[in-house]
């Protein structure tokens, strides 16, 4: 349809997620308008992240170089796990600045209807490093649905006999949510977690 | 297009696109159905947490063009004591597997629901050991894969002890001269004429047997000839005792990403 370079890279565009054929047109237009600098900066980015970026050989979080900055960080406690699926997991949990130890990516949860069984992720790669990290205490950090629930069931059950503090992050509802909107799974859940106000 | 009111069990959902899930149902008067639910997985979706597999709800949808949106949904039960327990949610999940894969689209007999229902509303009140095998079983002869118990499937030989073997090919027990396939004993041929022949309370209410645990094999087995391929769900929440122990004396590190 258009020029060939142009087709190519409306083509590149419209295969990333949540871009449809028109979004790329636009974005591939908005490319062919911009200064050279500006277009080969995003170009150089993506080369860069490619090269540079790779699984900490640790926590399987993202990493420029062996190890995350977060695994490599002195300041971190370093006896705290705590277990997410995904690397944007480890990322919304560091924005709450509550937790300061370290994490384990499992690249995935356990899905029984998708055939994802536990050593598709990286569990035994947890159990690796219980021991020579002497981590004291493992928190399962997994979605609130079920197959986060079957993950951290499993985990919870995995990890049981090993003698260290295993916590499931505890369940309840949105700050700034309708109560009246709330769904009774959740609603029952947050009140079973009710904790004493203090005055 | 019109909006409609549902009843349905979710047996799987799907991510679609930046926060929306494709959902299966199967429900009271469409069947097996398939329906998008928008903004499901932002976490301050109204309705997101009642969309899960394995909850019971009420919706209310609008009719598409190639699939329907489902626009509100009402928990009607979320058979929590499922979902808590690793042993039972395997078992849930297996036969929501089972359903999702078995039934075709479309199929609207209303008897799906209901069996799948029952069979999840008996998992959560309590300990039901031949659940698993008993609703496979039905859920083949619902779909048309009634075995032949009675007399030989191949050359009709009737007589019960001389049946032995099991061949899902040939649809049915085979007599000793044509017998190929699995082998079955008479308890569990016994067991599974109650099964299918009108006596499912009766054998919901018994306590696991060995002839149980030859049934859910010989239902499995069944069920993965008419797929053509292997179940999932079956058994993936369970070896938890293997992998500890292979991770105690083999610890993998820095396996591949």
């Amino acid at each position: 349809m258009y020029a060939g370079p142009v087709q190519d890279l409306i083509d590149e565009l419209g295969r990333l997620p949540g871009v449809g054929p028109k979004s790329a047109q636009r974005i591939a237009f908005h490319l062919l308008k911009l200064p050279k600098e500006e277009a080969v900066r995003l170009a150089r980015a993506v080369i860069e992240m490619k090269e540079r970026v790779a699984l900490c050989a640790r926590c399987f979080n993202v990493a420029e170089g062996q190890e995350c900055g977060i695994c490599t960080d002195p300041r971190r406690e370093h006896r705290v796990l705590c277990v997410v699926e995904e690397p944007r997991d480890v990322v919304a949990v560091e924005k709450t600045h509550e937790f300061r130890g370290r994490y384990h990516v499992l690249q995935g949860a356990i899905s029984p209807i998708e055939g994802i069984g536990p050593d598709q992720l990286k569990v035994r790669e947890l159990l690796a490093r219980l021991e020579p990290e002497q981590i004291s205490e493992v928190i399962l950090c997994t979605n609130p649905n079920i197959e986060g629930e079957a993950t951290a069931m499993y985990l919870a059950r995995l990890l049981a006999p090993l003698g260290l503090r295993v916590t499931r992050i505890a369940s309840g509802l949105p700050v700034g949510g309708d109560l009246e909107y709330a769904d009774e799974l959740t609603l029952g859940r947050a009140l079973e977690g009710r904790r004493e106000v203090g005055a | 297009m019109g909006l409609y009111r549902e009843r349905g069990i979710v047996l799987r959902t799907i991510k679609l696109g930046e926060a929306d899930r494709i959902v299966t149902l199967v429900t009271e008067g469409h069947g097996k159905l398939r329906a998008v639910a928008k903004g499901v997985r932002r976490t301050k979706s109204r309705f997101g947490a009642r969309v899960e597999p394995l909850s019971h709800v009420a919706l209310l949808c609008y009719e598409g063009r190639s699939l329907d949106t489902i626009t509100q949904a009402d928990a009607l039960e979320h058979f929590r004591a499922v979902r808590e327990d690793l042993g039972r949610l395997s078992r849930g999940l297996c036969l929501l597997e089972v359903v999702d894969s078995v039934v075709q689209e479309g199929d609207d007999d209303p008897r799906l629901y209901q069996m799948l229902l029952g069979a999840l509303r008996a998992l959560s009140a309590g300990e039901v050991p031949l659940l698993v095998p008993a609703f496979f079983w039905k859920l083949l002869a619902q779909q048309g894969f009634r075995p032949s118990l009675d007399a030989c499937a191949t050359c009709g030989a009737a007589g019960a002890e001389a049946l032995e073997a099991f061949d899902p090919g040939e649809g049915g027990v085979l007599c000793r001269s044509c017998r190929r396939g699995t082998r079955i004993t008479p308890d569990a041929v016994a067991l599974l004429r109650r099964i299918l022949g009108g006596d499912l309370v009766g054998v919901l209410a018994e306590g696991a047997s060995p002839a149980g645990a030859e049934l859910e094999h010989l239902a499995t087995r069944a069920i993965e000839h008419h797929l053509e391929r292997r179940l999932r769900a079956p058994g993936l929440l369970d070896p938890v005792l293997s992998l500890r122990r292979e991770g105690a004396t083999a610890p993998a590190r820095g396996r591949g990403s």
